[in-house]
């Protein structure tokens, strides 16, 4: 029970930061949905860590690590580390410049001008919204189980058929109702206290759990002994293809297409404010990547009175920190720790949630409908109707049980990774048309259908495409990415390039 | 210039993090760390410091300007 207490406290503890948050908000569109660009460095910086980290980053770096070794620190954490800062310098800035002088607030409006079509958000809409829904389903599913394993035992009477934990529907149903809560009243800027504060109490959680485990296995030198004497494998990565190493390269390009990221970066006070998320995101991903790799190492070899604490052919990795936690700690412990994992999940979701309802207020009802004749209060209105709705949605499809979305987390970050062809060109060849555009859309979106449909629908989990040979497998981001560059600047060298007024708004010569 | 030694300087971290040279290393740093984490952690410290440098050496005050009121 002890637990489900820390974790209902925390939830309270954070509905009431959301909801002090939205006492300040000064009752327009832009306010509700970018903060009025007012954000500073650390908010910013805790707003684009915490929402760039999802449940993975406590996780699944624990449970990939128990599978494959620390060679996924590598393959996926120092290598977001190089790329996402640069392109927060590259691109953000831009973007956040382009923003804040023509008014943009999403995504799609930067496309519609910058192509000078009125219709991009056609193509766009379905694609970022259709990648955008899987991603936002894993952490709803993801917070009904973690709250479902710790509670184990909790209510044996009640909830039975749960093995006495609060069933995953009913934990789903209350993470979903505190998001939508602080979101609904708070807009961008009760997201953005709610992620920095999640944001600390995840990096603090990963250094704790890291500490009180090695204590319990003996001390750092102990537990590390312990894999090299039975599983010396673990501390290498000899699980992991070189190739598949070099072109995982492509999956963090995703951070320049997220249209929740570019939310973000619009919120911004000044481009100054930019500096600390570039200097210190590498930091933070190390901080919180580094201790649960090293867990996810240690529970291959742990042995605590004669028995492993992990049994041997363990199969549900991402379970691996959980129980790790519940076996070798405290319950309290172990109810920070699911406070740190569902805030690590919560800081992802109310930006999904707030970015989804942006792109239907402003791009769909406002942009198609009578914009002129919408109030700032009504427009707050229609944003908060669609983050009712959007939740309502997303709760909906959790429930349909479809437990393979799991697998089509690293799908949707191919996919955005593979359009970030289209923003950089947009941002910095004055040569790419709207025809251009369209093209290496279109023909990353048939290659990413294509793939996936040839993956089983995500069910072969370490679909590679094979070209190079059958040991030199590469992430099909790879490519995607390529397909993308080749129809971008083959279709924009052929059409008539874009006009002279385009031109003298986004770039300076 | 000091854009192009950027660029560079990120090529250079994205071939170093390539360490096909601590592959199947499994040597311990300080008793408890295993070496090619040891080797990816310094990796995220460079890139916190390039980051940095960046910041002070190529910042596009460009953008600064055209957004001062």
């Amino acid at each position: 029970m002890t637990p489900l207490i820390v974790i209902t406290c925390y939830l309270l503890l954070l509905l009431g930061l959301g909801l002090y948050a939205g006492r300040m908000a000064r009752g327009s569109s832009s306010d509700f949905f970018l903060a009025e660009r007012s954000i500073g460095p650390f908010l910013l910086l805790m707003s684009l860590f915490g929402t760039t980290m999802t449940a993975f980053a406590l996780v699944g770096s624990t449970g990939e690590s128990f599978k494959r070794g620390i060679g996924v620190y590598g393959l996926m954490a120092s290598i977001s580390g190089i790329i996402h800062p640069l392109i927060f310098f590259i691109i953000g800035i831009r973007l956040w410049s382009f923003g804040k002088r023509n008014g943009y607030m999403t995504q799609i409006q930067f496309f519609r001008d910058r192509l000078e079509s009125e219709n991009i958000g056609i193509v766009l809409f379905p694609i970022l919204v259709g990648l955008l829904i899987p991603y936002l389903l894993i952490g709803v599913m993801a917070s009904g189980t973690i709250i479902n394993v710790v509670t184990a035992g909790a209510f044996p009477e009640a909830f039975a058929d749960f093995k006495g934990g609060v069933p995953p529907a009913l934990g789903s149903a209350v993470i979903c109702l505190v998001v939508m809560s602080y979101v609904f009243f708070g807009g961008l800027r009760g997201a953005a206290w709610a992620n920095a504060f999640q944001t600390v109490v995840f990096m603090i959680v990963a250094a704790v759990a890291s500490f009180t485990l090695a204590s319990k296995l003996g001390g750092f030198e102990s537990a590390s002994r312990a894999v090299i004497e039975s599983r010396p494998e673990m501390f290498t990565r000899v699980a992991i293809g070189k190739w598949e190493f070099l072109t995982y390269l492509f999956i963090p390009l995703s951070v320049g297409m997220f249209p929740h990221l570019f939310q973000h970066w619009l919120t911004a006070r000044s481009a100054r404010t930019f500096r600390l998320s570039v200097i210190a995101h590498p930091i933070c991903i190390m901080l919180v990547w580094v201790p649960c790799v090293l867990i996810g190492a240690w529970a291959t070899s742990a042995v605590v009175g004669g028995r492993p604490v992990i049994p041997p052919n363990f199969a549900n990795a991402n379970a691996v920190l959980p129980i790790m936690v519940k076996k070798l700690t405290t319950p309290l412990t172990t109810g920070l720790l699911s406070a740190g994992i569902l805030a690590a999940i919560m800081s992802s979701l109310d930006s999904q949630f707030l970015c989804l309802s942006n792109i239907f207020t402003n791009d769909i009802v406002l942009h198609y409908g009578r914009k002129r004749t919408f109030s700032e209060r009504q427009k707050i209105l229609i944003g908060r109707g669609f983050v009712i709705v959007v939740v309502a949605i997303t709760y909906l499809l959790s429930l349909a049980e479809p437990r393979s979305v799991f697998v089509l987390g690293i799908w949707c970050f191919s996919g955005f990774g593979a359009l970030f062809p289209v923003i950089f060109a947009a941002v910095y060849w004055k040569r790419l048309t709207r025809a251009g555009a369209y093209a290496g859309i279109l023909s990353t979106a048939a290659t990413w259908l294509y793939m996936f449909r040839d993956s089983g629908f995500g069910e072969n989990r370490h679909y590679l495409i094979n070209w190079l040979g059958p040991d030199r497998g590469i992430m099909p981001a790879a490519v995607m990415f390529l397909v993308c560059v080749v129809a971008t600047v083959v279709v924009s060298l052929c059409t008539r390039p874009p006009s002279d007024a385009c031109l003298r708004k986004f770039f300076r010569t | 210039m000091n854009r192009r030694i950027m660029y560079i300087a990120t090529l250079v971290l994205i071939v170093l993090h390539q360490d096909v040279w601590f592959w199947t290393d499994a040597r311990l740093l300080f008793g408890f760390m295993p070496i090619g984490l040891a080797y990816h952690a310094l990796i995220s410290i460079l890139a916190g410091c390039l980051g940095a440098w960046a910041c002070y050496a190529c910042w596009p005050h460009e953008i600064e300007d055209d957004d001062t009121p």
